[in-house]
């Protein structure tokens, strides 16, 4: 990946975390932390890896994005208005009444939202679905799943892992965002699920170890899980929660609140400072 | 006197996924590891292709279930009445029925007449847990010629349905003229003192009950609802104002399932006595299917007994 890609998605990283904080700072409320710590899988999945067309969101032909680890909406929120999915302007919305940006995502109001996930453990299962209606149509489009570390605790995970290495879904990817943090404190504290890549390995999945905010690593893992035949891929990658902005850095508070003004205000500035270096390099 | 011919309603629903596998190419059918009980294997036997065994995975199932149908196949899911009402109402819940997807849920075993299973197996809260999802149809069907009609409606209706069918073989009360049509309730027999409104096999036992009745010179009504979601609240309410008491009668628990839909339109509309039979908020027991029945009380004669409280209580 040359320079300029990594630095036009650096910009796309960063407005999605600026969309994160302006979001949940409207809301008051929502999950800022496991939202920052996927911006770069976002920026890659949708900037450049994902077949997709925004003004045909249901496009049959299109690759799929379930994001079961639904409360962090905002980074996926963010992703999809850069897109131009909808106006950005709407992240402002987010939570309110009547808005289409639901505090988890909703696939009936808002256009470029795959599946309606939020229940934690279900979005993988409506994945596999989609994999395996795939399989039936032989069709090429792709799946990705996007797992919290914590989220795979519940057992419904472990028996989509199952369904999907036993049917040998190929054309599915899932993508384990391991920030170590759950809202209880950190993964191993809380009911440890590691060693996460040998479980999945240990289910029949083709396994892969990156840096989740290194953007050539993230691309290479989504090329090499194309690549890989006879079986799904599970991406594990290693992640800051609340990556980004300073203060909210492995910071387990950071999983479900809003900032307040004070906080949204000095956000705000890091991520425009950051934004402004990266511009000011192109 | 003819001999009754008797039909389990999951053998119908079995032999009609068959039929509609030739007729709805998109047609995929899914089961937890019970497709033998479930009949759904008589469709793995005819669209091995489009069967897909999940395992002992219900939760997992239904998931896929919703993803298969949000890549627009016509999906059928599976398994117990507990399994799939009970241990998956969630995925149901958040999966299937807040994107309003047209997953359709063969729920069989429903009830006490699995019989020697027991408890953990029978599935008495099914009816009230679905009908509190938004947008989620309802239907247990009262026999095997209503079951093939029901499964067939629900293949084309454009949401989640929750199918009920039982294990035991009960009595064809329908010849295939019959019409069936989702929502709406259908008055089997007229009677002007008491309407029994009855769903899944207590619709036998209600006709059963009128015959006990009207040799007592009480002339009782028969409805028979196989839709409890949407409800047919108009021949409900008709039933209220014309007959002024109703016994409901159903193989659920007492709590929440037709006795409380019916209650719930009745107070709302046309206030009058009615009085529930069926599982009287206890877990059920093994046993012979058919002798479970009666030992909770769920025959004609109970049915005619509370027909006739609720005429003392709509006169008193």
């Amino acid at each position: 990946m040359d320079d300029v890609k990594k630095r036009q998605l650096s910009i796309t990283a960063t407005k999605i975390r600026l969309a994160v904080i302006e979001g949940t700072y409207h809301a008051k409320s929502g999950h800022p932390g496991g939202s920052l710590s996927i911006a770069e899988l976002l920026a890659v999945l949708y900037f450049s890896h994902m077949r997709i067309d925004p003004s045909n969101p249901k496009w049959e032909r299109r690759d799929r994005l379930v994001l079961s680890k639904g409360h962090t909406a905002p980074g996926l929120y963010g992703a999809l208005a850069l897109r131009g999915y909808f106006p950005l302007e709407e992240i402002s919305t987010l939570r309110q009444i009547n808005s289409r940006l639901q505090g988890h995502p909703d696939m009936k109001a808002l256009p470029g939202i795959d599946m309606t996930t939020g229940s934690l453990g279900q979005g993988v299962s409506a994945a596999v679905g989609m994999a395996l209606a795939g399989k039936i149509d032989n069709a090429d489009y792709r799946v990705y799943a996007i797992l919290g570390d914590g989220e795979i605790e519940e057992g419904q995970v472990w028996e989509a892992a199952m369904f999907a290495s036993h049917k040998k879904l190929d054309n599915l990817c899932l993508i384990i965002d391991n920030n170590n943090l759950q809202i209880d404190g950190t993964v191993d504290e809380v009911c440890s699920p590691y060693p996460i890549c040998e479980k999945y390995k240990a289910f029949g999945f083709n396994v892969i170890k990156i840096d989740g905010h290194d953007f050539e690593q993230i691309e290479n893992a989504l090329k090499d899980a194309a690549a890989c035949k006879g079986r799904p891929t599970a991406i594990i990658q290693k992640t800051v929660k609340g990556k980004g902005v300073l203060f909210m850095e492995n910071e387990v508070g950071w999983h479900g609140k809003g900032p307040n003004q004070e906080e949204y205000d000095l956000a705000m500035k890091e991520l425009r400072e950051q934004l402004a270096k990266l511009e000011e390099a192109v | 006197m003819a001999e009754v011919v008797k039909k389990a309603t999951r053998d119908a629903y079995g032999e009609t996924l068959v039929e509609l596998g030739a007729e709805y190419p998109d047609l995929v059918v899914l089961d937890s590891d019970l497709a033998g009980a479930t009949k759904t294997g008589m469709f793995r036997k005819a669209y091995p292709d489009r069967f897909f065994n999940c395992g002992i995975a219900e939760q997992n199932m239904m998931g896929i279930a919703a993803g298969l149908a949000a890549c627009g196949k016509k999906v059928f899911a599976s398994t117990f009445a507990m399994f799939a009402a009970g241990r998956a109402f969630e995925q149901v819940r958040n999966s299937i029925g807040y994107p309003h997807l047209p997953v359709k849920i063969g729920a069989t075993h429903a009830g006490v007449s699995v019989g020697e299973d027991g408890a953990t197996h029978q599935c008495c809260e099914d009816i009230a847990l679905m009908r509190t999802i938004p947008g989620m149809t309802v239907i247990n069907p009262a026999d095997a010629v209503e079951a093939a009609k029901a499964v067939r409606a629900a293949v084309k209706l454009d949401g989640p349905a929750y199918l009920r069918f039982g294990r035991l073989a009960v009595p064809v009360i329908f010849d295939d003229s019959y019409s069936f049509e989702i929502g709406k309730g259908v008055q089997l027999k007229e009677g002007r003192d008491v309407a029994i409104i009855a769903t899944g096999l207590l619709v036998s036992e209600a006709l059963d009950a009128a015959e006990l009745l009207k040799n007592q010179g009480i002339s009782a009504r028969v409805i028979n609802i196989a839709t409890i979601k949407p409800i047919d609240r108009e021949i409900i309410i008709a039933a209220a104002r014309e007959t002024g008491a109703i016994v409901t009668a159903e193989e659920h628990s007492i709590l929440g399932g037709l006795g409380g839909a019916v209650a719930e339109t009745v107070c709302e509309a046309a206030p009058v006595p009615v009085l529930r039979v069926g599982v009287e908020d206890v877990f059920g027991k093994s046993g012979p299917g058919a002798e479970l029945l009666k030992l909770f009380g769920l025959t004609a004669e109970n049915i005619a007994a509370k027909a006739k409280q609720a005429i003392a209580l709509k006169n008193s």
